[in-house]
């Protein structure tokens, strides 16, 4: 029996976004084998996907390679993580802007990424 | 709860930095080593009366065994912890218990790196988690980054704020002659730097050194023995705590409130002494943010307000508290991982032979940040006059 972090993975290459939630109902990302702090068990829930951006940086890189962002994502449930704002330019992005997950095949791995949600 | 700790009952009886800011040629462990001698020596002690060695270095997860086969020597006890820059802190903690303890009579606490001169860049084989690296932050700095945009909006703090962190350091650092960026830095200076990771720019960026330093610990009935036979007087260690409240900092639940709330708390509740008895904080400055963060998180002025509070010039030479009084890691120094030296510059305070000698430090207080703002550990020092 695979652990949570597998599950989360494999579920991730299907195109769904898990998240867990304890037994109080608390949203816990990323994938744990307890409740933290509490230690009791956690459920799966498919993620609404959506959110708002908590905070941001860019990334600068050497000319011509174009600035990225890095961004810290709230979702509704009220876990956070890290991602990425898609289509935004640098300037566009601002803390407590409305976003919605998409996972992103193109790459070795499914990669879960944001666009804002006017854009969705 | 309350913490248990042997205020004032163990010191620092010695101390020493070798090699700040470029040291051609020599090894990391040829540094820490010549910092341990210098310690030892500075406390009228020898390497024979060692027996519990306390290191963390960037490069070697095996230091703390390195270390001992290096000195030649065989510890009783061997301490490795890899809480990051704050480690020192956290030996400073635990030697105190140790040595209270009679679990062991002599603790060599010691750092060293050649990270300037061996390649100029920040050695470490830390990074991100496996569910932050896949969106490229720079690790550790953009996680500092998103701390700071997070407090600029939160409080609107402003990036010549962040700027006035660099101007008192650098202010410090232009009369301290170990100081290794001694240069006139002004405001637009700041502003104009590279861009790296928004709001950070290289200005906000600690140096890039070598260096090292040690510290020797033992009970203070000894460390005042040591001093009748020609050592240096001993420094007390009041109080000191650590605090771990996340790694990587998505999993803050506030991004702009450390752990030195708590660590800071703990460590003060324990040396008995108020804001007003502390005469200068030395505070880890990876990163600008880091000290209006550390200024809030230990209550030296309320949260939100650290911006308000170096822009007035309060941390600068001849401000009401002189921080990181040798030009902190923005300035003086920052070997990878600097925990040691804001321990050193406390002590070198109360002792009176700091290069910016601070008039009459009974208390001082030195804290220190591990990984990304995640680990925070508070040491509290004080002179003969506070016990």
């Amino acid at each position: 029996m695979s652990g949570p972090e597998a599950h989360w993975r494999a579920a991730l290459a299907e195109g769904r976004f898990l998240i867990q939630r304890s037994a109080a109902g608390k949203a816990v990302f990323p994938p744990r084998l307890m409740a933290p702090g509490e230690g009791g068990a956690l459920d799966w829930v498919e993620a609404s996907g959506r959110g708002t951006v908590h905070s941001f940086s860019w990334i600068q890189q050497r000319p011509p390679e174009p600035s990225y962002n890095v961004a810290v994502i709230e979702l509704d449930e009220g876990a956070r993580l890290m991602s990425r704002v898609e289509g935004v330019r640098e300037g566009e992005l601002a803390i407590g802007q409305r976003v919605a997950a998409f996972v992103d095949t193109a790459g070795d791995a499914p990669l879960l990424l944001f666009r804002l949600e006017d854009a969705a | 709860m309350s913490d248990a700790f042997p205020r004032g009952r163990t010191a620092i009886a010695g101390l020493a930095t070798y090699g700040v800011g470029e040291a051609p040629g020599q090894t990391s462990m040829e540094l820490t080593a010549k910092a341990g001698l210098l310690a030892l020596a500075d406390a009228g002690l020898a390497l024979r009366d060692v027996d519990a060695l306390y290191i963390c270095q960037p490069d070697d997860f095996f230091a703390g065994l390195s270390f001992a086969e290096y000195l030649g020597i065989r510890p009783r006890y061997t301490d490795n912890n890899r809480t990051g820059g704050s480690a020192f802190m956290s030996h400073v903690a635990s030697a105190a218990l140790a040595l209270d303890a009679g679990y062991i009579d002599c603790a060599l606490i010691a750092y060293g790196s050649n990270q300037r001169t061996s390649g100029g860049k920040l050695a470490t084989k830390i990074t991100s988690n496996q569910w932050d690296a896949p969106y490229r932050p720079i690790f550790p700095l953009t996680a500092y980054a998103l701390a700071a945009q997070r407090h600029m909006h939160e409080y609107g703090t402003t990036r010549e704020q962040l700027a006035h962190v660099a101007l008192s350091a650098r202010a410090w650092a232009m009369t301290n002659p170990e100081a290794f960026a001694r240069d006139p830095l002004t405001l637009e200076d700041c502003l104009a730097t590279r861009m790296i990771s928004t709001p950070i720019s290289r200005a906000d960026c600690c140096l890039v050194t070598d260096g090292a330093a040690a510290i020797v610990m033992t009970r203070t009935d000894r460390a005042r023995d040591l001093a009748q036979e020609g050592g240096k007087p001993p420094v007390p260690v009041l109080g000191a705590a650590a605090a771990a409240w996340w790694n990587s900092i998505v999993q803050a639940e506030d991004m702009t409130v450390t752990g030195a709330k708590e660590s800071g708390a703990r460590a003060m509740a324990m040396a008995g002494v108020t804001h007003a008895d502390i005469a200068t904080a030395q505070l880890y400055d990876a990163f600008t943010i880091n000290t209006i963060l550390f200024l809030e998180d230990l209550g030296f002025c309320a949260k939100g307000e650290g911006g308000a509070f170096v822009e007035s010039g309060a941390i600068a030479p001849g401000g009401s508290l002189p921080v990181n009084t040798n030009g902190g890691g923005l300035s003086c120094c920052h070997p990878g991982m600097y925990g040691l030296f804001a321990i050193a510059e406390a002590v070198r305070q109360i002792r009176g032979e700091a290069a910016n000698q601070i008039q009459g430090v009974d208390v001082a207080l030195a804290h220190g940040n591990g990984g990304t703002l995640s680990s925070q550990a508070t040491v509290i020092l004080g002179s003969a006059a506070t016990l």
